[in-house]
């Protein structure tokens, strides 16, 4: 990167104001030709937000953009397409019905004599895609190939409409390892050929692989941008998350054995999953263990009763009790925060003061409400306690960013004060620091005397809080592991179906 | 039946086969019960067959053509001796008149004509619109002899046929006296609440209504509505405002009684004695009536003994 | 309090503008609109006339903006009119007194309420679809009571209800005014109004939070059903009669147009039955403006159509953002770091 180089793509100043936000504050980013920028931050940081500004998705509310030392204000995608910014999303957004030749060439076929001529149209297809080190057959729908393969046509198409500047907006998320390495030789290709490409994902290896700078976003700020061959990874998670990232993983206390809170017989469902038995003490956490579909949720969602169980009895301190939908399972004094928060979890355009209120208010009925007083009390130690961070509790929980709509979630049961606490996937979607947070707090629920169960995919995470796990495999509860049992090693070994390791 | 009058005698060559009126089945397909003139039709329309001992079969069609064909397709099948149509729309009847006709059933159309060729059916039984409104004109041309007067309209609903003819009937008889003069004109939707809304409307407008002098409204319905306004806002009715209306619903006549209102101009229920009239004829000796037989308009004011005419109506289904 | 007032006002600020501007437009075509006199014994004016003739619309969209809130809608309740004056009207008709007539077509109205109510929350029949069929059926049931004619009659006690005084007062004025605020204040002083929302919002997310959603959906429906009832004794007693072939007639699609222009989404969640009932009277001063112009009937639904167009593209999210943005850049942006709320408890 020379110095005495002109940048293709240079922002300043870039401002955005949301209603009752700032979602970027005076951003400066600088583009040269034939470099891989990446853009790094936490969910919420602003990066999203930028890319929106830059390709005229949302209509800035300050700042310049010069495209080769022009002013350019771009009103939509299409126009900044048109100035030679393209951009390529993490869904891909082409037609899978038509042929590659086809997406390629939608709205600038080749004619000839006024028809569209297949024949050009195919081998120019060719053409392009061997450029991209692709041999493919353009004929075949586009639906026929990997989502890698898509992914690169996409970006042939974008260069060829755009050619000055290309955007990738997690473009590696859903692609294994080999297809990362096709995606990347691409990208070194168009690189080579003087193209500036801004590269956003949240894998950092990926980001020290590719990039040669790093511009970090924190709250809508730029950090700091930083040349990657003279920085670390810890250094670029720290501009990230504004400190240094604590241990990440406590040590597991030693299961203290309670009072046995719940105790499920013969639970289950037909069609959903098999009938298990499962007892829960206080100050346990047990976790959940499995693949996609193994049933996981479907245990979570069972024994709060979002779902209603056709078999088994239910013991809560040996009383025997029935869970037939979830206002019933609230009255118990269980809680759920769901997998999918967005459309399970939170009610988006209430204020988060009222999402967190909610289950309590529910359990009380809508003819008590709460005290003003009270509420506000509740929902600013909450907001403290779990360190949601927003602008103001009367703003919509849809505007937060995921982790803090997570909290948000967590602290509407926790609010309720619940004896039993079922977490899906509680750190789905969360950056570093707010995961790191949760996984404390489920430690301290659980020193407190709750018991919780954790259902997660993130394996690390259930051996780091988990007292015990149980695994599933095809919706069935197969295996238990207790105490030194519990490695990620053996939770493997147990969703592979193979012996468990011993511990020494 | 003063409307035997009307009926041209005409003789025909072919004499049809003896067919006593006394053991005859007629089919009736009504349009449905939208209104109280409706249902009034439906019950005089059974009266009149049960005095002339005529079986008669009835469909309500539920404001539905599709219902009208099927009843007419089934009249047919079951042989009756006619049918009475009271045609909810003007088009689209050719087809199931022909079947009919090719039965060889005479079809007698009430209230309401269609647009078909004439053969397809005997005759039309129907008011004169334009007529009525003539007459109400012409009666305030009559009450007001040359006096100066502002008149207000309540017009049916925008586009019907009833209003444009009401409304054209009207301004004819008042044309040429220019001591009457349509100050305003606006829908009342033929409801009595619409007729009482806008009415209410006309009397703010026109100082307390201080500047009106009659009220001209395209059915009783909304002429009764406004009454109500013209007696909130502390005038009186029928003396202040004078109140002419068309139809001839029992409560005009009640109101008229009560001097609440001044004339009325009937649109007679009874569409099926003048049909069954001429359907006897038809049969008895071939008589062909003609193609339209118009009801009379006739005109009811304080002279009549409105009170009587309201306990015989008001059991009609008004 | 103060606090409540302040929001409800800025809510409302757009529909109290617009009110305005159709009043003013009102002013233009009768220069003598506002001027409301004593006389013979009650207030009158164009201004009562648009209070008095908006009763009905006003008492529909009380109800449908909480049907609405929930996502739903409640295309019945002009056929419940029609019911309910034809239930009052036969009552007195009968010979009974007319609070015996008020609360059997209330009851009537709220057993209408139920059975769209159970369709809806507990068949989980879609409620366009759910209420279509009362919409339908219900004025049929009106005139098999009406028995097909204008039901009159001449109960004082029941015409006091649509066409009376109180203090000079339009009766109707009063109930809809009254009903407003105490359903107003039942929704917003406990927690029904929220828990609506949020039903409206995220049926499936509320439900996981414990709320039960099919009582609550029930309950609106009835309420729905309990403010048609009520609005169809008033027109019933405003022309001394019940009329089931036109009472309320295409009456529930001005209410859903009241809710709509209240800024209440179509789509559910957050409402302001404050603001549907000045999107009613809306309405009616547009119906005002119709009657007062002169203007030949055939121009009513154009004016009408014209007036309603411009008064929902004024509130369209593009030309609202774009009012914002108007707005942002004639004032700086205070950067909201601390919330209001927790600025004030740290004084």
């Amino acid at each position: 990167m020379a110095e005495d180089m002109r940048p293709v793509l240079h922002c300043t100043g870039i401002s955005k104001f949301f209603p009752g936000a700032i979602a970027l504050d005076e951003v400066e980013l600088e583009l040269y030709p034939g470099e891989v920028h990446a853009l790094l931050g936490e969910n919420g940081a602003g990066k999203s937000t930028l890319i929106k500004c830059l390709t005229g998705a949302y209509r800035r509310d300050g700042g310049t953009i010069r495209l080769d030392g022009e002013e350019i204000a771009p009103q939509s995608t299409q126009a900044s397409q048109d100035l030679g910014i393209g951009t390529v999303y993490q869904e891909v957004n082409l037609l899978p019905n038509l042929t590659v030749a086809e997406n390629l060439f939608l709205g600038r076929q080749p004619m000839r004599r006024g028809f569209i001529s297949p024949r050009r149209m195919r081998d120019m297809a060719r053409e392009t895609l061997s450029e991209f080190g692709l041999s493919i057959n353009p004929d075949e729908p586009l639906s026929a190939y990997s989502v890698a393969v898509q992914q690169v046509v996409a970006i042939a198409r974008a260069v060829a409409l755009s050619g000055k500047v290309l955007i990738l907006d997690e473009p590696t998320a859903s692609l294994d390892h080999d297809e990362v390495e096709l995606l990347f030789s691409v990208i070194r290709k168009l690189k080579d050929r003087g193209l500036a490409i801004v590269f956003i994902t949240h894998f950092l290896d990926q980001v020290f692989a590719i990039s040669d700078r790093a511009t970090v976003l924190r709250n809508g700020r730029v950090v700091g941008t930083r040349l990657l061959g003279e920085t670390s990874q810890t250094e670029i998670v720290t501009m990230m998350l504004g400190r240094q990232l604590e241990s990440r993983i406590h040590d597991r206390a030693p299961a203290e054995a309670g009072k046995t809170l719940l105790q499920l017989c013969d639970f289950g469902r037909r069609g959903m999953i098999d009938p298990f038995d499962l007892d829960v003490r206080e100050g346990e956490v047990v976790g959940l263990a499995g693949l996609l579909g193994s049933g996981r949720t479907e245990t979570a969602n069972l024994i709060f009763g979002a779902v209603q169980a056709d078999q088994g009895t239910v013991l809560l301190r040996d009383r025997k009790i029935g869970l037939g939908n979830p206002r019933a399972a609230i009255a118990h004094r269980f809680g759920l925060c769901p997998e999918d928060r967005k459309t399970d979890g939170i009610v988006g355009d209430l204020s988060v003061r009222e999402n967190i209120i909610l289950a309590l208010q529910a359990r009380q009925g809508w003819f008590r409400p709460l005290q003003r007083a009270k509420v506000n009390e509740l929902v600013e130690a909450y907001i403290k306690a779990l360190d949601i961070r927003l602008a103001s509790p009367d703003m919509p929980i849809r505007l937060l960013s995921g982790d803090n709509q997570q909290k948000a979630l967590l602290a509407r049961w926790l609010a309720t004060n619940p004896d039993f606490l079922i977490l899906d996937e509680p750190t789905r979607g969360i950056d570093v620091g707010a995961h790191a947070e949760i996984i404390a707090l489920i430690e301290k629920l659980r020193e407190n005397g709750m018991a919780l169960l954790v259902a997660s995919s993130e394996l690390e995470e259930l051996v780091a809080y988990s007292t015990r796990v149980i695994v599933l495999r095809d919706r069935r509860h197969v295996r238990e592991l207790r105490g030194k049992e519990i490695t990620t090693a053996n939770i493997v070994r147990a969703i592979a179906d193979e012996t468990v390791e011993e511990p020494a | 039946m003063k409307l035997k009058a009307l009926l041209i005698a005409s003789v025909m060559a072919l004499a049809p086969a003896a067919s006593m009126a006394g053991n005859m089945t007629v089919g009736f397909s009504q349009i449905g019960s939208e209104s109280g003139w409706r249902a009034a039709e439906t019950t005089v329309t059974k009266q009149e067959a049960e005095n002339r001992g005529i079986n008669l079969k009835f469909a309500d069609a539920q404001q539905k053509q599709e219902n009208q064909i099927k009843a007419i397709r089934s009249f047919i099948a079951q042989g009756v001796d006619a049918i009475l149509l009271a045609p909810v729309v003007a088009t689209g009847w050719d087809e199931v008149l022909e079947e009919a006709k090719d039965a060889e059933i005479p079809v007698l159309l009430l209230d309401r004509t269609v647009d078909a060729p004439k053969d397809l059916y005997m005759t039309a039984v129907t008011s004169d619109l334009v007529h009525e409104g003539n007459v109400a004109g012409q009666w305030l041309v009559d009450a007001m002899n040359g006096k100066p007067c502002n008149i207000v309209e309540l017009q049916g609903t925008t586009g019907s046929s009833p209003a444009i003819d009401r409304k054209k009937g009207f301004a004819e008889a008042i044309a040429g006296h220019d001591n009457l003069k349509i100050i305003r004109s606006q829908t009342g939707d033929f409801t009595r609440s619409q007729g009482k809304v806008v009415m209410e409307s006309f009397l703010k407008a026109e100082d307390g209504g201080k500047n009106i002098c009659a009220l001209y409204a395209h059915n009783d319905d909304m002429a009764v509505g406004a009454i109500q306004a013209i007696k909130e806002a502390g005038l009186k009715p029928g003396e202040d405002i004078k109140i002419v209306a068309i139809d001839s619903v029992p409560d005009m006549h009640l109101a008229i009684a009560h001097g609440e209102a001044n004339a009325t101009i009937e649109l007679t229920p009874n569409m099926a004695g003048p049909a069954f009239d001429a359907l006897e004829a038809y049969l008895k000796d071939g008589t062909v009536p003609p193609k339209w037989i118009q009801t009379e308009s006739r005109l009811y004011t304080a002279k009549d003994d409105n009170m009587a005419i309201y306990e015989k109506k008001k059991n009609l289904g008004y | 309090m103060r606090q409540t007032l302040r929001s409800a006002f800025k809510r409302t600020t757009p529909q109290l503008l617009i009110l305005a501007v159709v009043l003013l437009l009102n002013f233009l075509v009768f220069p003598d609109f506002f001027s409301i006199k004593f006389q013979h014994g009650r207030l009158f004016g164009n201004l009562i006339d648009v209070l008095n003739r908006g009763a009905p619309t006003a008492l529909l969209c009380i109800g449908m903006t909480l049907v609405i809130a929930t996502r739903g809608i409640d295309l019945s309740v002009g056929a419940v009119m029609a019911i309910a004056g034809a239930v009052a009207a036969s009552l007195v008709v009968d010979g009974h007194g007319w609070g015996t007539a008020l609360i059997g077509a209330l009851a009537v109205g709220c057993l209408c309420g139920l059975w769209n109510g159970v369709l809806v929350a507990v068949l989980r029949i879609q409620p366009i679809v759910a209420t279509l069929v009362l919409m339908v059926a219900g004025r049929g049931i009106a005139q098999l009571i009406t028995e097909g004619t204008i039901l009159t009659f001449v109960n004082p006690g029941l015409i006091q209800l649509g066409a009376g005084t109180v203090v000079g007062i339009p009766t109707p004025i009063l109930i809809w005014l009254a009903l407003g605020l105490a359903v107003t204040a039942v929704v917003r002083r406990t927690a029904l109004g929220m828990l609506i929302e949020a039903i409206g919002i995220n049926e499936g997310s509320s439900r996981l939070a414990g709320i039960n959603s099919r009582v609550l959906l029930v309950c609106v429906y009835l309420i729905s059903g309990f403010c048609a009832a009520l609005a169809g004794v008033i027109v019933a007693a405003d022309i001394k009669g019940a009329d089931a072939n036109n009472a309320g007639l295409w009456l529930e699609l001005d209410a859903i147009l009241a809710v709509v222009i209240g800024g209440n989404s179509l789509l559910g969640g957050r409402f302001s039955i404050i603001a549907s009932l000045l999107g009613a009277l809306i309405i009616q001063s547009v119906n005002s403006v119709i009657l007062l112009s002169g203007m030949p009937p055939e121009f009513n639904l154009v004016i009408k159509a014209l007036i309603i167009i411009a008064i929902l593209v004024i509130q369209s999210p593009t030309v609202k953002h774009a009012l914002y943005i108007i707005r942002a850049s004639a004032q700086p942006i205070v950067p909201p770091e601390t919330p209001k709320e927790l600025k004030e408890s740290t004084q």
